[in-house]
């Protein structure tokens, strides 16, 4: 790695950079959008992104489908699987898991919402932040006395 | 592991081995059976049943595991590290015990919380998904398996979010305080998931300890690194480190007051200790990028946080979100503490875990007994309430006497060894004679923003329109049962020092300490 842009090394990681670009659009998103819907969204492509990072690790060169060849009485055929490179499935069973928790994660979310929206009548998370600010005002203007007006 | 490929025989097991994983399991179960019945008059009492059960395995656990040595339970069956594997040596005993003591003393108080702040339609619901919150913080605390923290994290995170946003009842802020509460939480959680994933790309494991032996065999690499930096930076965000702290006020200032004491005390605690359990036994702490992340970014981080958040607790007007800028500060103390990579150092964070657990429990617990009576927190609202609650507000009073870390207090004993384990790293670099130093000037802002709660409590004139009075039994009761606890561990000290020194003992041996075969007798 001597030369400034090794290619070769590039194009051998090229999952990786489709990761970090993936994982870096979901984030900015999540940061910089006040729609909170549009917020999830990007939570979602972050997440996303993360497992597209565990399927990828668990590819194997020259590797097939990790399923067993059966023969006709469905039992495991040893004499088929001699030889053979598998993928390795774990990491796309703990991808399968963690898809779930997105999903939840998501519907939850989108809930939130949902009340959100019923009791703010906005979904825009500067709007939001000016009724909430009006509201402490509030709670400072009833409240704030508590030590001679110091606080 | 050596025991890797052994045959796993099937012998008769007692109801003791399978201890590890009732422990977890009780509570799991509990919480459908609540949906299923969904009766509101069965609600409470089954999940009550269910905590008490947890407490007592995991105080039987504690007794077994204190002296050192460790229980596995083995999925099913299937032998580490192809199993999931439950591994419970003295530091998680101890913090299971913590999270199931909260959970079952906090409980009673719950039930006269909710009954005010909760329309009475979403009770069973809220006692289930308790139960689910508890459920998380236990199994990723028991679990020796890194993807089953993961799992166990989303699911106490998860129903944390809704338990946080069922205070809209009362104010609908908390709808926003539990969006920004998920939006962080989801992207801490997915940050350990990065982590672990480039652990699992390394070693080609998600057992723990097997883990740590590969990595140890490995030595280090770039993947590894890059993983222990997305770890800590995921965990750091559940356990509300400084800068990652932001979700925290809000969401313990608008939570129902029920939800808020059993947070405070026992979701910090638990990220917490995963992320001692990923730095001390995943990782070894003698590797220098760990060493340097912990003297170059946590101890100057645990510092700012123990003097910005107590500072601005002080000006709040509001008793809960003082509270919770203290519990920032305060996890500060806990991060110093482990940050000082010494013996001292770790087991004053483990005991400091626990009597910051039972104090902040008992200091939310009279803030809901104040919101009770007098429909909320606020200082002016507090005011006078001394003289007309005596009782409740006896026990507030010992419970900030503990924050301070007034000596014949819990708050002390864990304060005071954690200037000791900084004055003993002294002689290293003065840097360590300031720590210590900002440890006792960082508690005299405590005694500032706990005399200012005292003074309106005590000094303050009650609103004549006040018809405040004393908080029921069932509030009273859980609050002097942890008040009790602060003054009793603050005087006798031995089981619970002794037990903390265990833990960090196990912690700090690395590697080597997760490597010794389980015990046949155990779940083999």
């Amino acid at each position: 790695m001597s030369k400034l842009l090794d290619l070769q090394f590039l194009a051998g990681h090229a999952h990786y950079l489709l990761f970090i670009v993936l994982m870096m659009t979901g984030l900015f998103i999540v940061v910089d959008k006040t729609n909170l819907v549009k917020k999830i969204v990007g939570l979602n492509i972050f997440q996303v992104s993360v497992f597209m990072f565990y399927v990828s690790i668990g590819k194997v060169k020259g590797g097939t489908a990790p399923i067993f060849p059966m023969d006709d009485k469905y039992h495991v055929d040893t004499a088929a699987m001699a030889g053979k490179l598998y993928s390795n499935p774990l990491p796309h069973v703990l991808i399968l898991t963690a898809i779930v928790v997105g999903i939840a994660t998501t519907s939850l979310g989108l809930a939130l919402i949902v009340r959100i929206r019923e009791s703010f009548d906005t979904i825009d998370e500067e709007d939001i932040l000016a009724i909430e600010q009006d509201m402490t005002r509030e709670d400072n203007k009833k409240h704030g006395n508590a030590m001679g007006g110091l606080a | 592991m050596a025991d890797t490929a052994q045959v796993v025989e099937h012998t008769a097991r007692t109801l003791r081995d399978h201890l590890p994983v009732l422990q977890v399991l009780v509570p799991f179960v509990t919480a459908p059976l609540i949906v299923l019945l969904g009766s509101r008059r069965l609600a409470w009492p089954l999940a009550f049943i269910a905590s008490a059960v947890a407490l007592v395995i995991s105080f039987i656990m504690l007794m077994e595991v204190r002296e050192g040595g460790m229980l596995t339970y083995t999925m099913g069956g299937w032998a580490p590290p192809l199993g999931i594997e439950y591994r419970v040596d003295a530091a998680n005993a101890f913090v299971l015990l913590l999270i199931s003591l909260i959970g079952t003393v906090v409980l009673p108080f719950a039930y006269a919380s909710f009954r005010d702040e909760i329309k009475s339609r979403d009770h069973t619901l809220m006692y289930a998904c308790w139960m689910l919150c508890f459920t998380g913080l236990l199994g990723m605390v028991a679990t020796g398996d890194a993807f089953n923290v993961f799992v166990f994290l989303e699911i106490s995170s998860l129903s944390t979010y809704v338990l946080v946003a069922m205070g809209a009842d009362r104010d609908r802020r908390a709808l926003t305080a539990a969006y920004d509460y998920l939006i962080m939480g989801t992207i801490g959680a997915t940050f350990f998931v990065i982590g672990l994933g480039m652990l699992y790309m390394a070693t080609g494991t998600l057992n723990m300890a097997d883990m740590a032996d590969r990595i140890a065999d490995q030595g280090m690499n770039r993947t590894v690194r890059s993983g222990f930096a997305f770890i800590m930076v995921g965990m750091g965000l559940k356990v509300a480190m400084f800068p990652l702290h932001l979700w925290l006020p809000k969401a313990y200032t608008f939570a129902p007051s029920a939800v808020t004491v059993f947070l405070s005390a026992t979701a910090t605690k638990a990220a917490l200790y995963v992320m001692m359990r990923f730095t001390f036994s995943v990782y070894d702490p003698d590797f220098a990028f760990a060493t340097n992340t912990f003297e170059i970014i946590f101890i100057p981080l645990a510092v700012i946080a123990m003097f910005s958040a107590s500072f601005v607790a002080v000006f709040q007007t509001n008793f809960k979100r003082m509270l919770a800028y203290s519990s920032i500060a305060q996890v500060g103390y806990m991060l110093l503490g482990v940050a000082l990579l010494t013996d001292t150092g770790v087991s004053a964070a483990i005991l400091h875990m626990f009597n910051h657990g039972l104090t902040k429990a008992l200091l939310f617990m009279g803030v809901g007994a104040y919101v009770l009576r007098a429909n909320g927190s606020f200082y002016t609202q507090i005011a006078g309430l001394g003289r007309k609650m005596p009782i409740t507000t006896g026990a507030v009073v010992i419970g900030g006497l503990s924050l301070i870390g007034v000596p014949g207090t819990a708050g002390f004993i864990s304060k005071w060894i954690l200037v000791e384990a900084a004055l003993e790293r002294a002689p290293e670099h003065a840097m360590f004679l300031a720590i210590a130093v900002a440890i006792v000037l960082s508690s005299l802002l405590a005694v500032v923003y706990v005399w200012r709660a005292f003074e309106v409590l005590y000094l303050s004139e009650p609103d004549p329109n006040s018809t405040a009075t004393e908080a029921p039994l069932m509030m009273l009761v859980p609050m002097w049962i942890l008040a009790g606890g602060c003054i009793w561990f603050g005087f006798s000290t031995e089981l619970l020092h002794d037990t903390a020194v265990q833990a960090a003992n196990g912690l700090l041996q690395g590697s080597q300490g997760m490597l010794v075969i389980p015990d046949q007798g155990g779940a083999h």
